[in-house]
């Protein structure tokens, strides 16, 4: 599979999180957005990491080539979950303040 | 067009159209359902390229433990309704504009890169083979040259707890 129907792919999927962030005011789904453009970088990160993986292969079948790749895919899941439960956690102290979770409430914090 | 092939596209039109279900529903119960079909879409993509750790891990943790907690927060806020007021319409078409561009943008450096400079022309992935994506691989090399952040991530995952709790509690 050449790389770049995957890169487009992402691209693609990232360009969708963006319009959603952009045109989306409910702050649950905004932050639904967040997490598509994470899954858009993660998926270009495999990618390139099989397309490392294989221009070592054909030498050397064992080869880890590419494998750091994969392992910043994990650290980036790592990384989502600890925003998640801080950002939801944020959301409902939102929603406790204010009760409602549009973001355009969120323009007191100017004051 | 052998199975591979097939696959990706299908996974890929699944993944498309989920993700723009996301941003169109109405109603954010509906979005979260979408955004798990996502999940489960790029999961096929990793089983395809052979990461078969990070595909289980997916469904797990995104899946599986953030979708639930995006599922109880709203069950929680009793947003299960299309409470969003109507926003203005230039509003959305300006953020669809600027989404547009931004795709053409990038979108025109990865012509470039395959047709001008080359750097990835001719560049392939290798679909369902090589072994770097199974889990002994990758522990090995987590706990031998990765083991620093590896730990420092158990500290990220304190302080978020701890962050949680002291913004989630009352006052």
């Amino acid at each position: 599979m050449p790389v770049q129907y995957y890169i487009y792919l992402a691209l693609i999927l990232f360009s969708i999180g963006v319009i959603g962030v952009l045109t989306r005011r409910n702050a649950i789904i905004v932050f639904m957005c967040i997490e598509l453009m994470l899954n858009a970088t993660n998926l270009l990160l495999v990618a390139f990491s099989q397309m490392h993986q294989n221009i070592a292969y054909a030498a050397n079948k064992a080869s880890s080539a590419g494998i750091e790749g994969q392992l910043f895919v994990f650290f980036i899941m790592v990384v989502a979950a600890a925003e998640v439960s801080v950002g939801l956690a944020i959301i409902v102290m939102l929603y406790r303040n204010t009760r409602s979770v549009d973001i355009n409430f969120l323009n007191r914090l100017k004051n | 067009m052998n199975l591979v092939n097939i696959l990706f596209w299908f996974l890929s039109a699944l993944t498309l159209f989920s993700a723009l279900m996301v941003i169109i529903s109405k109603n954010p119960v509906h979005s979260v359902l979408w955004l798990v079909l996502v999940f489960f879409a790029i999961s096929g993509h990793y089983v395809l390229l052979n990461a078969q750790f990070l595909a289980i891990v997916n469904l797990i943790v995104y899946a599986g433990a953030i979708m639930v907690l995006f599922l109880f927060v709203i069950m929680l806020l009793n947003l299960n309704k299309e409470t969003e007021q109507k926003k203005n319409i230039w509003i959305k078409v300006a953020g669809t504009i600027a989404g547009g561009c931004f795709l053409l943008s990038v979108c025109n450096v990865v012509y470039n890169a395959q047709t001008g400079s080359k750097e990835i022309a001719n560049k392939a992935i290798l679909m369902g083979k090589g072994s770097i994506g199974l889990i002994g691989n990758l522990g090995k090399e987590l706990f031998t040259n990765y083991v620093v952040p590896f730990e420092i991530s158990s500290v990220l995952f304190l302080s978020a707890m701890v962050g949680a709790v002291i913004i989630g509690k009352k006052n």
